[in-house]
């Protein structure tokens, strides 16, 4: 009797025989996103190695002329560079003030109800298509602000600039919303011991909150940088495909990610110097871009060990 | 004569100090409100402009009409369909992948292994790629090269499947994590094994943030325009996708080929589809948003 009793039913064997498929299974999706990631380094590394055994590095990286798809070719990478950087330092100096400003409302000022309002708000904010978002760039912003009040020389339909702050406004919800998680993160004894002390909210906000953010609001910003050199759609539609060697955020330039979609669009035939042009470009935007992400990560680590 | 100039008629000091102080912050607090204020007008008036310039062209010709050269006759139907092709497939496989890589990574995975850890610094990495880059992998990868599926509604759904995983993953992490632990604990002390307290507990309980964030990936792959354009998505396409080897076009590139276009005509074609766009984004991040609140105010 006792024996019998111990010895597995049918219906409990076949129950561990499911949940070995079923432990199995699941570690073999969870292999997924790693098989992606090689495959993206390996999608990018041979044609990237491919076009360095055709193209000297030197010239890549110092001559001043980008016209990959012209006769004769010329492979300066330096136009997209500089192109980038004024994008990405337009937008970042719109969005991290301003998402750090909405985070501290938010976190230290605003209300429940308000809250209510403003956060949904944002993720609608967050939500808009970068193709929207361009189209407003191409449509408003360069032909009503940047033409009328850039004081620099004459502003074309494309500029840097109109790109740069659209991308600015693209990015500022997530800089808000991770600024703001950091700052929830600081335990509430700290906000009472300073607010008793009689310290004003903002004492609170600029000598308590941000130090002991700090480390998230990092991170945010590292992100928010990152965020404003991969985007492509806006800087396409609103700061041209002209790769121009200026840091006049008035000209027209093209971007990294928006040479990628430029080229992608004109369908190179594999194989050629121009279809491994774009590999090249991706492989800077994405080593640029993954330096950035993992720096970004390990702050949040650390972080996160301050207060766990 | 010195004492007389400190007299009561002048303020005490402290007080001076105090009232600057409130200044101070009355100002930060401006300048605070000022920058949302910044983020809450652009929307305003991207959403007010685009409306206005829209209008004119917002009818049913709009979404039964097919991509044209012709301003007056250029509608959105190819784009439409292709659209919900690809958001459709991309759903379907996203989903499952997405919540059994949740699945493994909390309730099976060893919690300390470097193995795992690995898998989830990736996963991370993988959501803060450039989109466009996912673009390059699918031309090289899945397009041409080992797959060679071609410009095809397939390759498409590919790439957008690859490029929202990670934030069904991370979604439904966070879903799973929010069940409390002694549902588990009670499931397997009344003797379920593990799998039939994560199918029969622990599950319908993520339901509602597993919802919310496939919700979500759905509108971001809906606006996703940056890896299509390297996938053929930009072509002109006036027939709607019958198979997953037809040729096909999506909306945000139908609006970024009509933005582009030298005619003024166009843009106006441009503006009445980010309407019919954002209305249906709108639609579904807000459902997004009621479910999220409704499972809140439960727990």
């Amino acid at each position: 009797m006792a024996s019998e009793s111990l010895a597995p039913s049918g219906q409990l064997l076949r129950q561990r025989r499911i949940e070995l498929i079923v432990r199995s299974s699941l570690s073999v999706v969870g292999l997924v996103s790693v098989v992606v990631t090689i495959a993206i380094v390996a999608s990018l590394l041979l044609p990237t190695l491919e076009f360095f055994s055709e193209i000297s590095i030197a010239e890549f990286f110092t001559s001043k002329v980008w016209a990959p798809l012209f006769n004769p070719p010329r492979f300066g990478v330096l136009p997209l560079v500089t192109g980038t950087f004024l994008v990405m330092s337009v937008a970042v100096i719109l969005a991290v003030p301003c998402g750090l400003g909405a985070a501290f409302y938010l976190s230290e000022y605003a209300s429940p109800r308000l809250r209510k309002v403003v956060k949904p708000v944002l993720e609608v904010l967050a939500g808009i298509p970068t193709v929207v978002l361009g189209f407003f760039a191409l449509n408003f912003v360069n032909p009503q602000v940047v033409q009328k009040f850039w004081p620099i020389g004459d502003v074309g339909t494309f500029s840097a600039l109109s790109a740069g702050l659209v991308v600015g406004v693209a990015i500022l919800p997530l800089m808000a919303s991770l600024a703001e998680d950091a700052m929830s993160a600081v335990p509430n004894s700290l906000r009472d011991g300073a607010l008793a002390l009689g310290a004003t909210r903002r004492e609170v906000c600029t000598g308590v909150i941000f130090p002991a953010a700090l480390s998230g609001i990092v991170a945010a910003v590292v992100l928010a940088f990152s965020r404003a050199i991969g985007e492509t759609t806006i800087a396409l539609m609103a700061a041209g495909s002209n790769p121009r060697f200026t840091l006049n955020p008035g000209n027209g330039v093209q971007t990294m990610a928006s040479f990628i979609g430029f080229a992608g669009i004109g369908d190179q035939p594999t194989g050629s110097t121009g279809y491994k042009t774009i590999f090249a470009v991706g492989s800077l935007l994405f080593i640029i871009t993954f330096l950035l992400n993992i720096l970004s990560i390990r702050v949040v680590r650390r972080f996160r060990e301050a207060y766990e | 004569m010195n004492l007389e100039a400190i007299s009561p008629a002048a303020p005490p000091l402290g007080h001076k100090i105090a009232s600057s102080r409130l200044w101070r912050d009355r100002i930060f607090r401006s300048i605070l409100l000022l920058s949302i204020a910044v983020a809450l007008l652009t929307l305003f008036t991207l959403l007010i402009d685009t409306f206005l310039e829209g209008r004119p062209r917002l009818n049913g010709a709009l979404l039964e009409n097919m991509p044209s050269g012709r301003p007056a006759r250029a509608g959105l139907q190819s784009a439409i369909f292709g659209s919900l092709w690809l958001v459709g497939i991309t759903s379907l496989v996203s989903l499952p992948l997405g919540v059994g890589t949740a699945i493994f990574l909390e309730e099976y995975a060893p919690k300390n292994s470097r193995y795992i850890r690995l898998i989830e610094l990736n996963i991370q990495n993988m959501a803060g790629v450039p989109s466009v880059v996912f673009g390059i992998l699918g031309l090289a990868f899945i397009a041409r090269g080992p797959l060679s599926w071609g410009f095809t509604v397939r390759t498409g759904a590919m790439v957008l499947t690859i490029l929202v995983l990670p934030l069904v993953i991370i979604a439904s992490r966070e879903a799973i994590r929010a069940v409390p632990p002694s549902i588990r604990d009670g499931s397997l002390a009344l003797g379920a094994t593990q799998w039939q307290t994560i199918w029969r507990q622990v599950l319908p309980a993520a339901v509602p943030g597993i919802a919310t964030g496939s919700i979500l990936s759905a509108s971001r792959a809906l606006g996703e325009s940056a890896p299509l354009l390297l996938l053929g998505a930009l072509s002109f396409v006036t027939f709607n996708p019958t198979s997953l080897d037809s040729g096909y076009t999506v909306l945000p590139l139908l609006i970024f080929k009509y933005a582009s276009d030298a005619k003024a005509e166009f843009h106006v074609v441009a503006a009445a589809a980010i309407i019919v766009l954002l209305v249906v984004l709108l639609a579904m991040n807000a459902t997004a948003i009621l479910v999220r609140n409704r499972f809140q105010k439960r727990l």
